[in-house]
């Protein structure tokens, strides 16, 4: 028996990937994001080797398609050095608190990239800094200083009561 | 920071993962029927399908870019069906409803008794050999009749391979439309049915009616 149908793939991925383009593009990009990568994902896909991790391939898609529209943005928006914090994610139903969505945006790219491949794709960090082109080391402390940011920003809101998972 | 605090794993801030949200409803269906409809454009799809609910229960119906190539009953195990075809075809399969729109309505008045042939392009690639010639065979047995599985033996170009027949009809990758429930034993009682004995009665009853 072969790879499975890809409508298997999006089904088990398509949620955590659209989260990942979410906190690296901001609510405004990521579904073009989503989009674009999942079409890349159905061209290759009768060339990916059976044993792939499927997730992993899919975010590394993702970053590269995160990074063409950031490249786009910069060339039709003013020059920045920083992502666009705040893609207006608020108000969009079923969008998630305001204040953590616009706590990520708050971070540098290379925090925010790889809190998003880390955290929430759970991509070792090994993976992480092929992606970012930065040592283990270095992508472990972008993690690791993008939580803590992350953590500050959301003591100073007033916190939901809602209780996370943490990981 | 030194090494010690690197090799501790940072936890997220409570309430982060559910702040982050669910996808909004409906958001990731969306995406998807956007998905179809762009993979389409680009001919980057082996398999589309959808399902239909029928009095015979929930069908799969599965296209490729040159006609239907699969009907299957619920009781052969959607999932399975799905994963043959990704083997046979290819693993390229989005279930894309818009793009059996035509096939499902043709299916929804057939069984509604308001049609009695379907005008819709098939792909045969499922079937080679003998057994392609018994299904090109079947949809000449009018709607309402049936045939034993020696005529269509004998139609299809060897009267002595009825058992032949009789596999060709049990495996035919397109029940219903191709009308393999036609074909019936030469004392009159129905023989096998890969969408079992009910279904078959359903069908002849639907078409005696």
């Amino acid at each position: 028996m072969g790879k499975p149908p890809f409508e298997r793939i999006v089904s088990v991925h398509g949620a955590v990937v659209l989260r990942v383009c979410h906190a690296v593009l901001g609510a405004h990009d990521a579904e073009d994001a989503w989009s674009e990568t999942f079409l890349s994902a159905l061209k290759a896909y009768p060339d990916l080797p059976e044993d792939a991790r499927v997730q992993a391939w899919l975010v590394t898609i993702a970053h590269r398609k995160a990074i063409d529209i950031l490249r786009t943005r910069q060339r039709q928006a003013l020059p920045m050095d920083d992502l666009p914090p705040r893609e207006s994610p608020l108000g969009i139903p079923g969008g998630g608190h305001p204040e953590v969505l616009d706590a990520v945006g708050q971070l540098p790219p290379k925090q925010r990239q790889a809190v998003a491949y880390h955290y929430l794709a759970g991509l070792p960090y090994k993976d992480v800094s092929e992606l970012l082109g930065v040592t283990p080391e270095a992508a472990r402390r972008a993690g690791a200083d993008g939580v803590k940011a992350l953590r500050a920003a959301l003591a100073d809101t007033s916190s939901p009561a809602s209780k996370g998972t943490s990981r | 920071m030194n090494i010690e605090q690197m090799d501790n794993e940072a936890l997220l801030p409570d309430g982060f993962l559910p702040g982050l949200g669910e996808p909004a409803p409906g958001k990731l269906e969306r995406l998807h029927a956007r998905l179809a409809a762009a993979a389409a454009d680009r001919q980057l799809i082996d398999v589309s399908y959808r399902t239909v609910d029928s009095p015979l229960g929930r069908l799969l119906l599965a296209a490729t870019e040159r006609g239907l190539v699969r009907v299957a009953f619920a009781l052969e195990d959607h999932d399975a069906v799905l994963q043959a075809l990704a083997d046979k075809l290819g693993p390229r399969i989005l279930e894309a409803p818009s793009r059996l729109d035509g096939a499902a309505r043709q299916l929804d008045e057939y069984f509604a008794g308001a049609r009695r042939s379907f005008d819709i392009p098939l792909d045969f690639a499922l079937s080679r050999g003998f057994r392609l010639s018994v299904l090109e065979h079947l949809p000449h047995i009018a709607y309402g009749s049936t045939e034993s599985y020696a005529q269509v033996a004998k139609a299809a170009g060897s009267p002595k391979a009825v058992r032949a027949v009789g596999s060709a009809c049990a495996r035919n990758p397109l029940p219903v439309v191709v009308p393999c429930h036609r074909v019936v034993r030469s004392d009159g009682s129905f023989g096998g049915y890969l969408g079992g004995p009910e279904a078959k009665r359903t069908l002849l009853a639907l078409e005696a009616a």
